[in-house]
Order: C-alpha cells, then sequence, then structure tokens
C-alpha cells in the first residue's frame, strides 16, 4: 500500500510541475555579452573555447545526474572539473537510470536545479532526439560514426564490452569460463552450479540486458535476433548454474555469484576493490559472443547552464576525460582515435582486458524489437 | 457564519478531511488513468501521440503482463496466508505471557521487522542461504528444489517482514478477548473448542481477516526484494512497473506503466472494500 500511495503522491507531483512548469521555456540567458550558448552547436561557433570557458565560469555551477562517483571514474572526473575552472558540479540522484535522467529533463523543465548534462544508455538516447540539444565537441571527428547522431544530438562516452568475470578458487577444478560455450560445457556444469549470475534484471538493467545479446551473438543469434540468448540464458537455468541473484561487489564477496556476466569496467572494478579483501577475480571478455554498447552524452534543451554543459562536454572529451573514463576500466569512445594519436594514457591502457575481433552496434529498430523480445520472453523463459 | 457552520454540522469537520484525500489520493489515481488512457507511442501513422487510447489497458491485460499480474497475486495469497497463521499463534502466545516488558518488547521489535524488506532483507538472506554452505543444504535436505531466486525463495523471504506485521494487527484484538468470558463459558459446561468456536473465534475473526488483508496489500506492494532476488525470472506487477518507469532497458512506454499502476489500484480497491467493513466489525464486538 505504502509504495503504491508513494507512487501514486509522486504521479501527482509530477503531473503538477509538469503543468506548471510547461508554460516557461528555458530563458536562463548566457553569462557572456551576445552569445546564446544554449543554441550554440560548437565551441567555435560560440567564439571559441576562451570564450567557452569565460561564459561557463560566469554561470558557476553544472548540473549533472545519476553519475555514481565509482562509476566510470565518475567521482574524479567531477572533481578534476570543479578543480580545472571553479564551476560547481551537483550531482543529481547518484544512483539514479536513464528512465530517471529523461523523467528529470522532461518534468524539471525551467526549473535551476534541472539537469544540463546526461549520461544515458543508447536505448533512452535514441528516441529522446527531442529533449537534447545539438553540439559537437571539437574531436568530433575522433568519435566513429556509429557511436554518435549525425546531426550532434547526442554521443558516445565511454563503454565496454560484455565480459565473464570469475574467481578462480570458487570454480575448482573447472578452470574460469572464457566463452559462452565453455559455460555449457557438461564436463564443468557440476562445477558452475548456482554460480552464473548477471547484473540483475535484463528488462530493467541494461548490463544484463547486454549480457544476454552478447549469449545470443556465441549461440547462433545476432543483432536481429536476441531469442538464442534467452533460451541460452534457460539451458544455463535448466542446468542449474543460472543463480538470478543480480551480481554487485557484496554478493560476490560473499560468494553467491562466482561467475558473473558484467560490463567488463564494472568486473574489472570489482576486481580490483576484491583484490584487497584476498579474493582474486579474472576478467575475460568472451571470444564467442563479442557485445559492446557505450553510454552516450547529451546536453539537456532546458539546460539552465548551457555554457557550462558544453564546457563539461569539452572536458570529457578532451584526452584528460577520455583518459579518465580508462581509469575507470571503461573504454573511451575515441579509443582508437588517441591510440593512433599516441594520447592514450599507458598505465590506464592496460587495465583493459584484451579484445579481438570486431563489433558492430544496433540500430534503432533492432534495439526495440530485442527489447520487445527479452520483455515478453524472460520470465517465461526462466520461470 | 455560525449557522453555516451549523448547518454543515459533522460534514463540515470533515471537510478538510475530504479535501486532502482528493489531492493525496484522488488526483495521483486520475492522473495514473489519465496517462494510462494515453498513447505515447505510436504504432502507425493514423494515430498521433497523446491520443486517446485502450491500448495500454489491453497490453496491461495480456501476455507477460497479465502472468506479472498473477504471479504477484499468487505470492500474496500464498505468503499472507501462511504469514497470518504463524502471526496469529504468535500473537496469541504474547498475549497469554504474563511479562509486561516482554511484551512492550516484541511490540517494538514487530514494528521495526515490519518495515524491515527491500534490497538489505535480500542481501541478509543472499549472505545467509545464498547458493552454498550448511543451511541451503539443510533447507534442500528437506526440500530438494528450494533456491532463493526462485517462486518458493521469495515466497519464504517474504513472510520474515509479513509475520511482524500480523502480531502488531492482532495483539490488540487478542489482548481485547477478556479472561472471563472463558471463565463463564466452562461455568456453563463449555469445552475449550466450544469456547473458540462459538465465542473466541468469531471475535477474533474479523480483526485476524483483517491483518491477512494487510498482509496481502504489504506483500503485493513489496518490490525490491523480490527484484534483488529473482532478476526478474519471477515476474510481478510492481518490478514490471518499476522496469518501465525508471530501467535503463524499455524507453518510452511510461503510459503502459500507469496502466499496469492502475491495475494495481484496482487490487488495492477490492482489497480494501474487503478490509474496511470488517474492521467495523471487529471494532463493535470489543468495545461493547
Amino acid at each position: 500500500m505504502h509504495r503504491i500511495t508513494k507512487l501514486a503522491c509522486a504521479a501527482a507531483a509530477v503531473t503538477l510541475a509538469a503543468s506548471a512548469c510547461s508554460s516557461n521555456s528555458s530563458t536562463t540567458s548566457s553569462g557572456s555579452g551576445s552569445t546564446n550558448w544554449a543554441t550554440v552547436t560548437s565551441a567555435s561557433a560560440g567564439g571559441g573555447m576562451t570564450a567557452l570557458i569565460a561564459a561557463a565560469k560566469a554561470e558557476g555551477s553544472l548540473n549533472v545526474i545519476a553519475l555514481p562517483p565509482t562509476w566510470a571514474n565518475y567521482g574524479t572526473l567531477m572533481a578534476e572539473f570543479k578543480a580545472k575552472y571553479g564551476i560547481t558540479v551537483n550531482d543529481a540522484n547518484p544512483n539514479g537510470s536513464s528512465g530517471d535522467e529523461i523523467n528529470a529533463i522532461e518534468h524539471d523543465k525551467g526549473l535551476a536545479t534541472a539537469p544540463d548534462v546526461v549520461d544515458v544508455g543508447n536505448s533512452h538516447a535514441l528516441p529522446n532526439t527531442n529533449l537534447f540539444s545539438d553540439y559537437e565537441v571539437s574531436t568530433w571527428a575522433n568519435i566513429p560514426a556509429g557511436l554518435k547522431d549525425a546531426n550532434g544530438s547526442w554521443y558516445g562516452d565511454y563503454g565496454g564490452y560484455i565480459s565473464i568475470g570469475c574467481v578462480a578458487a570458487k570454480v575448482a577444478p573447472a578452470p574460469c569460463p572464457t566463452t559462452f560455450a565453455e559455460l555449457l560445457d557438461s564436463s564443468y556444469t557440476a562445477d558452475y552450479k548456482g554460480k552464473v549470475s548477471l547484473d540483475g534484471d535484463p528488462t530493467s538493467a541494461n548490463a544484463a540486458f547486454s549480457g544476454v545479446w552478447a549469449a545470443a551473438l556465441a549461440s547462433g543469434g545476432s543483432l536481429s535476433n536476441i531469442q538464442p540468448g534467452i533460451s541460452y540464458f534457460g539451458k544455463l537455468k535448466s542446468n542449474g548454474e543460472f543463480n538470478a541473484t543480480g551480481d554487485t561487489e557484496s554478493t560476490i564477496e560473499a560468494g553467491s555469484t562466482d561467475i558473473t556476466i558484467d560490463w567488463e569496467y564494472l568486473n574489472s572494478q570489482y576486481a580490483s576493490d576484491l583484490k584487497s579483501k584476498g579474493i582474486t577475480m579474472s576478467v575475460a571478455i568472451p571470444t564467442d559472443g563479442l557485445y559492446s554498447a557505450y553510454y552516450d552524452q547529451a546536453i539537456s534543451k532546458y539546460a539552465p547552464h548551457p555554457a557550462a554543459a558544453r564546457l563539461w562536454e569539452e572536458f570529457l572529451y578532451s584526452a584528460e576525460g577520455q583518459n579518465g573514463f580508462m581509469g575507470g576500466y571503461a573504454r573511451p569512445v575515441e579509443f582508437a582515435a588517441m591510440q593512433s594519436a599516441g594520447t592514450l594514457d599507458a598505465t590506464d591502457e592496460k587495465l583493459l582486458p584484451t579484445v579481438s575481433g570486431s563489433v558492430s552496434y544496433p540500430t534503432e529498430s533492432e534495439l526495440t524489437t530485442a527489447q520487445n523480445a527479452v520483455t515478453s520472453g524472460w520470465a517465461t523463459a526462466l520461470g | 457564519m455560525i449557522s453555516l457552520v451549523k448547518k454543515l454540522g459533522a460534514w463540515g469537520a470533515v471537510l478538510p478531511l475530504l479535501g486532502y484525500c482528493a489531492i493525496a489520493l484522488g488526483l495521483p489515481i486520475w492522473a495514473i488513468l489519465w496517462d494510462g488512457l494515453h498513447l505515447t507511442n505510436p504504432q502507425n501513422t493514423s494515430e498521433t501521440t497523446g491520443s486517446l487510447t485502450l491500448a495500454n489497458l489491453t497490453t496491461s491485460w495480456h501476455g507477460i503482463y497479465l502472468k506479472g499480474l498473477e504471479t504477484s497475486l499468487r505470492l500474496s495469497l500464498f505468503t499472507a496466508i501462511i504469514s497470518a497463521l504463524v502471526g496469529l499463534f504468535a500473537a496469541y502466545a504474547i498475549a497469554q505471557s504474563k511479562g509486561r516488558y516482554f511484551k512492550q518488547a516484541v511490540l517494538t521489535a514487530s514494528g521495526v521487522l515490519a518495515n524491515f524488506g527491500g534490497i538489505p532483507l535480500a542481501f541478509c538472506f543472499i549472505a545467509t542461504i545464498g547458493t552454498g554452505g550448511v543451511f541451503l543444504s539443510w533447507i534442500q535436505s528437506v526440500w530438494p528444489s528450494f533456491a532463493l531466486d526462485t517462486f518458493s525463495g521469495v515466497a519464504v523471504v517474504y513472510p520474515y517482514f509479513l509475520i511482524p506485521l500480523m502480531v502488531l494487527t492482532t495483539l490488540p484484538a487478542l489482548d481485547g478477548l477478556r479472561e472471563q468470558w472463558k471463565e463463564a463459558s466452562a461455568n456453563l459446561g463449555g469445552t475449550s473448542w466450544q469456547y473458540w468456536r462459538h465465542i473466541g473465534g468469531p471475535l477474533l475473526f474479523p480483526a485476524a481477516l483483517g491483518g491477512f488483508v494487510l498482509c496481502f496489500g504489504s506483500s503485493f506492494a513489496a518490490y525490491a526484494t523480490a527484484k534483488a532476488l529473482t532478476d526478474g525470472t519471477v515476474p510481478l506487477v510492481t518490478t514490471q512497473i518499476a522496469s518501465i518507469l525508471s530501467g535503463n532497458v524499455i524507453a518510452g512506454e511510461n503510459d503502459l506503466g500507469m496502466a499496469l499502476a492502475f491495475n494495481t489500484v484496482i487490487v488495492c480497491g477490492v482489497m480494501m472494500a474487503v478490509y474496511l467493513p470488517l474492521r467495523k466489525r471487529s471494532a463493535k464486538w470489543l468495545e461493547s
């Protein structure tokens, strides 16, 4: 009852806020003279980086949302941005989801606390371009074409591959699995029993959803057919190997989820944290199910600090920002360009597991088809 | 002015409360229904965004969403029956005890435990039972198919906060059973069975059923525990709403989420329609 009442109250508040605010559009003017940064589509179009920095400093603060400090090194990145430009970074709802971020853009518009920039999964960037401001960072050419919107509405920032994390001591005598096929190897079934987990519910957690897709690629599926992935986990479940408890650092530490199919940057972060607790965890990128996805940056159309928002993007896409993501075990979107330019941080680069092979990315319609298939098929296949 | 107040009488006194209810409960239900009846993602070009439609409600009554509602109802009924039975006996034992401080301590603890749910509770069970170890092997020696991440696992975890809730709601009624009634029944030659069949039982029944309905509602509304334990392999209407409204995978289906929320409002409405008259009856008996 209480939760439903709460949800209902939240709905009421949201409706009230939306109707109250729909009449005011964002009228915040930028700090610097004549340039209206809210409509500027690149730093040079607004008068260059110096002008952008001055305008952003005049605004004084930046509203970000749903950035966990321990996720992809965001804590350090926010601190560095603040130290470099003297702009306060307000991180609302640090553990929120992409859905929460989009809701905040829609419902907080006109408020001084509305988000300036968002970091959302691709599934939430594609259908919401009408909420974003077009902007191209100065290193725009370094972002691979498949990972950005042609008009500059959204652009990939960091990402990674689906990986298999494993605590070797807990699965012995079987080896740590490095492919999806190995997980189904009947000679290891007994050793993997009850140990294989995803990062939550694939109908709501992007990492779990991507894990299912990677499994699909390994079992005869494709970007247009995720069904084999659902069947794959159905098989793991009937073998008794699948553990439906979503993995977190604590469940690995507790020995409940010894094999974790998750983003490489999460598994690597867990491995690094657990090392000090005497748990040795390895991270491998499965060669048979190579699936990668990138999170996307976008500037809210209703950003209360349009210049600071643009400066934040310039910062994230500078060598400093991109290497910052890598310090958090994530793969920066400009990885290839930086590798050839020699600007990658050598120490951080060593943190990343090796990858062989190349990947392609789903289109919007493939994404929708896969979401529908997982939403309707997951519980039925594994229930 | 005074005559107006007099004319309004009792209605005048209750007016602020009604106004509050209209805003705090009526408005959200209206908002849910409004959103649930509108279209966000038109499937073909003849429809436009924001037009009136029954599509969301229809979808919410089919396929996986129907299954979610069914599983939610099944889980809530099952856990509520178990918790109501165990809780009632526990509450009776507590009511019979002579220790005043013991009773107070149990009541306070029940108040705390009845609100102890969500991810912390799920993790307590994962850490204790999990996938390997002594506790699990004990449980599996009597219940081989048991696993924490299945329907049966969730059904074992829920009573942890439902039983204290049952104790909390039925203890006042059990305290209201006067010792003299039992003695009077015995004086007239009634056996213990006859006392419970004709006196104690009918007096307790409404309160016990009321407690059961509360357990049902609490179980129906809970979701974080199930979400952390089962990764969506046990479909529940509450986790489905959460996935749609604030997930990272499904985008732009908010109106379907509202339609699902409206279904839960219907379930709650039915539940309250059962609970309120029963509570009234129970109170009448115990006051006399």
